[in-house]
């Protein structure tokens, strides 16, 4: 099915196991439980679900999720063509069909209308209901369903609802610890190791700065993003600079502290 | 408060003519009338100043106010030294000067306060060194957040004669002018945070008293020792900090410390080392007088050490006591010292931070705090009897955090609506702040919720009918097809109610009181053009039978004059019993029809009353539970405060996602309406 090859990945994602969560995601896949994974942003969510679907040999539907994201926009809506209408699947129905794994990223920044559409395929009902096209479809064994979300946001309308939140196994995430993660920047960003254990003990400067003016630390992918620059022959501080201050605040007090961190490290 | 902007705004007022000096004495009676008398009495003043210009005036009465709010005496002496202060020093700098005094006056009172302001000449020579020295308070912010990104224990920065820490807080001092160069001078600022916070960090004061010495020579020395060390200890993980110490370390020790050096580099040095190697510096040993070092104190450092380890323990041993609570008995690993220290244990943040502040202290965690805690003694306050008013109080439950459950009834409560204030008070505000409200309202507007569903869209829900049948009957007559066909529905309606509860409690008298009202009015402002549902209430109170909510705006209120005044009316009072009055608006708000609804506290730090024991641990975790119980009712809490001080309790009172602090209490009024729009958005 050609349709299937454009959501296969061809090569193996770099993807270093933590805790487990490779097995409890197999186990989740094989009792066809849905898995909600909780993590800030930045610490390896997306590429882990990148690497499960690799390993278990399924497509992936990715749907980064925004707030004006409606259920039309994932179920599928008509279009007209040629004097016709016509029916065209949307990601989630896609997915479904091909059972692949779907992939919701940030699913609280989707209109709250939308979670709902996914609530009979994360139960043990495993179907998707087009309304439109009065069809039920029901999902194949190998179909999953995983959603993430950042339980950090300081928004009071950025929260999974109970009901949403009680159909998934959650699979928590953090950055790892300093060796894991300074081998994970070495690796992905072709810096050398000692300038990668020097980006990972900024990002824990940075992190114990969470609460305290800002809202995040600096994620592995900020480091990783700053260790390219390294390697590419930019100047330590001034990769920092642009790849982790000023990625994670625009106050200038806040800025200014963050530089005497970065002057500390290098 | 930088506000040179604001005399030359008022310029058009240039060209009124002068006040009088009978108007500008009537003026100044009103606002320093306190500290006159018979013979005493501001007529000179008023004499010198009605030859002045009239925005010099107006800068010398509208300061004069603002000081009379702390102290008249220090408002009528500055009145008699404005006009030659402005003439030496400019609006701005004449403004620092008055500033630098009313926060010595805060300090240390109207003696030191009075010296200062009076001591011109001496503010005008550091104002023309100032190109290059550096003060505490434009570093403060910085270095704070600096040393919290180091982190290991919170440490809180004051400002002191000499650059010294006990542990908990970095006295640094308040100013340094050593060289020629601000880049520099903060340079000696910043090594000497970061050598204080490595004397915490890696145990300088981890000894027993007896171990150290005391003569004053020694000491320094000592301190020097202990840089050496702290320093050595640096490089590996912090390699441009200490190229920074090293940069500083001159002139080079002598080559008498050339042993010690040798000593203190190895990796598993101790402070036991320092000890050791001061006792085998030869009697000729001169410690060079490098800028950053400043001075250690180990008798003050570790008696400070000692109450925080008792405070520590006996907080740990409470903290553990909820944990096992909350997972029940058999959920818990058993509690071991080691499994805790090792971060095994997968403890609550709570716990962690105090392991880790042990630890600290400690090298390892005391048995003793691992047992569960004993009920404290309660106290047996007499409590004065129940008045004929008390019983038209409104009754509140009060978490009792040692028993673990409610004390029924406990507060009583009433509302009572705030005085009038004056109105002026608002028009100013709506003056001084017009281009940030009306950048504020721009941004508010652009949140405006609207559910209108769009017709002839390219895509959407669902078909438009009416479009596709006119398109279909255009098909047939032979034009094109139209393919905007849909109908999709535009962003929905925010849904959305707020009550603000403002603190009111003594601790806000002042420049906070000022920033709180000036942030309602923006905010009231900004929230009127996005049209969400709000209300405002105050809170203070006076033991548990005089919990007191005032009413600013109620929900069904319009902002108005009424509103306005209320808004300038408010005052700082006695208390901050916090539980109480976010019971009570919990239950206002809970009963406001809508899909979101959103409580945000405003207060200046913690949770205080005069008596029951409400202060401390009692208040912060009877707080906490009230707001459990405001979420638990479908409200969403969000805290705001303006403590700059500890920060360590918050999150366990506010739940981390939910509070910010404010750490510039002038960037109250425009960062309040930020905050809600980022809240909301």
């Amino acid at each position: 099915m050609g349709e299937e090859g454009e959501f296969r990945l061809e090569r193996e994602p770099y993807y270093r196991p933590l805790h487990g969560e490779v097995e409890l995601f197999e186990a989740a896949w094989r009792n066809r439980v849905p898995v909600l994974l909780k993590g800030p942003t930045g610490c390896g969510k997306t590429r882990f679900v990148e690497y499960m679907a690799w390993r278990l040999g399924r497509p992936l539907v990715t749907v980064s999720c925004h707030d004006d994201l409606t259920a039309a926009d994932l179920a599928g809506r008509y279009l007209v063509s040629a004097g016709e209408t016509v029916w065209v699947d949307g990601p989630m129905t896609r997915a479904v069909r091909l059972g692949a794994i779907l992939y919701l990223d940030e699913i609280v920044e989707a209109r709250k209308d939308t979670t709902v559409v996914i609530h009979p395929l994360a139960d043990d009902r495993r179907a998707l209901l087009l309304e439109k096209r009065g069809e039920v479809l029901h999902a194949p064994p190998e179909f999953m369903l995983a959603i993430s979300y950042n339980p950090g946001y300081q928004s009071v309308l950025k929260e999974l609802k109970q009901s949403t939140r009680q159909r998934f196994v959650a699979i928590d995430f953090d950055y790892p610890a300093p060796e894991a993660e300074a081998a994970i920047v070495a690796r992905e960003s072709g810096t050398d190791a000692a300038t990668a254990q020097a980006l990972v003990r900024l990002a824990q400067l940075t992190r114990n700065l969470k609460g305290n003016g800002l809202d995040e630390g600096a994620s592995t992918r900020l480091l990783v993003h700053a260790g390219k620059l390294i390697a590419q022959g930019v100047a330590p501080r001034a990769a920092c600079e642009g790849a982790i201050a000023l990625a994670l605040s625009d106050e200038r007090e806040m800025l200014a502290a963050l530089d005497e961190l970065v002057s500390s490290v290098f | 408060m930088s506000s040179s902007a604001r005399y030359s705004e008022a310029a058009p007022g240039a060209a009124e003519p002068p006040l009088g000096a009978a108007e500008l004495e009537r003026r100044l009676e009103e606002l320093v009338g306190a500290v006159l008398s018979s013979r005493r009495t501001a007529a000179g003043i008023s004499q010198a100043l009605s030859a002045s210009s009239r925005e010099l005036q107006d800068f010398v009465l509208q300061w004069a106010a603002v000081t009379a709010k702390s102290s008249p005496e220090l408002a009528f002496q500055f009145c008699g030294l404005a006009p030659r202060a402005v003439g030496e020093l400019g609006y701005a700098g004449a403004e620092r000067w008055l500033l630098a005094a009313i926060d010595l006056y805060d300090r240390e009172g109207l003696h030191r306060a009075a010296a200062e302001l009076k001591d011109l000449a001496a503010f005008v020579e550091r104002a023309r060194e100032g190109a290059w020295g550096v003060e505490f308070g434009a570093v403060a912010g910085v270095l704070e957040t600096f040393v919290a990104g180091l982190a290991g224990r919170r440490l809180k920065l004051a400002p002191a004669e000499l650059a010294w820490t006990d542990g908990a807080t970095v006295y640094l001092p308040r100013r340094v002018a050593l060289f020629a160069s601000r880049a520099q001078n903060f340079r000696v600022y910043k090594a000497s945070a970061a050598l204080l916070w490595a004397q915490t960090r890696f145990g300088s004061f981890a000894l027993a008293p007896a171990d150290y010495p005391d003569a004053p020579r020694e000491l320094e020395l000592l301190a020097l020792l202990e840089a050496l060390r702290l320093a050595a200890r640096l490089e590996h993980d912090l390699p441009g900090l200490y190229r920074d110490l090293e940069a500083l370390s001159q002139p080079a020790p002598g080559a008498e410390f050339g042993p010690a050096r040798e000593r203190l580099r190895a990796p598993g040095a101790t402070v036991a080392d320092s000890l050791a190697a001061l006792r085998e510096l030869p009697a000729s040993a001169r410690a060079p007088d490098w800028p950053f070092l400043g001075a250690l104190d180990p008798a003050r450092a570790l008696a400070a050490r000692d109450e925080r380890i008792a405070r520590d323990k006996q907080a740990l041993r409470a903290a553990l006591e909820r944990w096992r609570e909350e997972r029940g008995d058999e959920g818990l690993p058993p509690l071991d010292g080691a499994s805790l220290a090792s971060g095994a244990a997968a403890a609550p943040g709570e716990v962690k931070r105090l392991v880790e502040s042990l630890l600290q202290d400690l090298g390892e965690l005391p048995e003793d705090c691992l047992a569960p805690a004993r009920e404290s003694a309660e106290q047996a306050a007499a409590e004065p009897p129940e008045t004929e008013d008390d019983a038209h109080a409104l009754r509140y439950d009060e978490w009792d955090h040692r028993r673990g459950h409610y004390r029924k009834d406990w507060c009583l409560l009433r509302e009572r609506d705030v005085n009038p204030g004056d109105p002026a008070f608002v028009a100013a505000a709506l003056e001084r702040y017009r281009p940030q409200i009306r950048q504020l309202k721009r941004s508010f507007e652009a949140l405006r919720g609207e559910d209108r569903r769009l017709r002839g869209e390219p895509c959407g829900e669902d078909v438009d009918l009416d479009a596709l049948v006119r398109a279909r009957a255009e098909l047939a007559a032979g034009g094109e097809l139209d393919e905007r066909l849909f109908v999709r529905r535009a962003r929905h309606a925010r849904d959305m109610v707020a009550l603000f509860v403002v603190d009111m409690s003594g601790s806000t008298k002042g420049w906070i009181n000022d920033c709180e009202r000036h942030a309602l009015v923006l905010l009231c402002e900004a929230l009127e053009a996005l049209g969400d549902r709000y209300a405002i209430y105050g809170f203070s109170g006076l033991t548990r039978k005089r919990c007191e909510v005032y009413r600013v705006k109620r929900f069904d209120e319009p902002y108005g004059a009424a509103v306005r005044e209320r808004i300038a009316g408010i005052q700082a009072l006695d208390y901050t019993r916090m539980g109480a009055a976010i019971r009570h608006l919990s239950r206002i708000l809970a009963r406001e029809p809508a899909r979101t609804r959103l409580l945000l506290t405003l207060s200046d730090g913690k949770p205080d009353d005069f008596s029951d024991g409400y202060r401390g641990e009692y208040g912060i975790e009877d707080t906490r539970r009230a707001l459990i119980e405001a979420r638990r009712a479908g409200i969403h809490p969000f805290c705001i405060t303006i403590d700059r001080e500890a920060s360590d309790y918050l999150p366990h009172m506010y739940g981390a996602a939910s509070y910010t602090v404010v750490a510039d209490v002038a960037r109250l009024p425009t960062r309040l309406a930020e905050l809600y729009r980022r809240l909301t958005a």
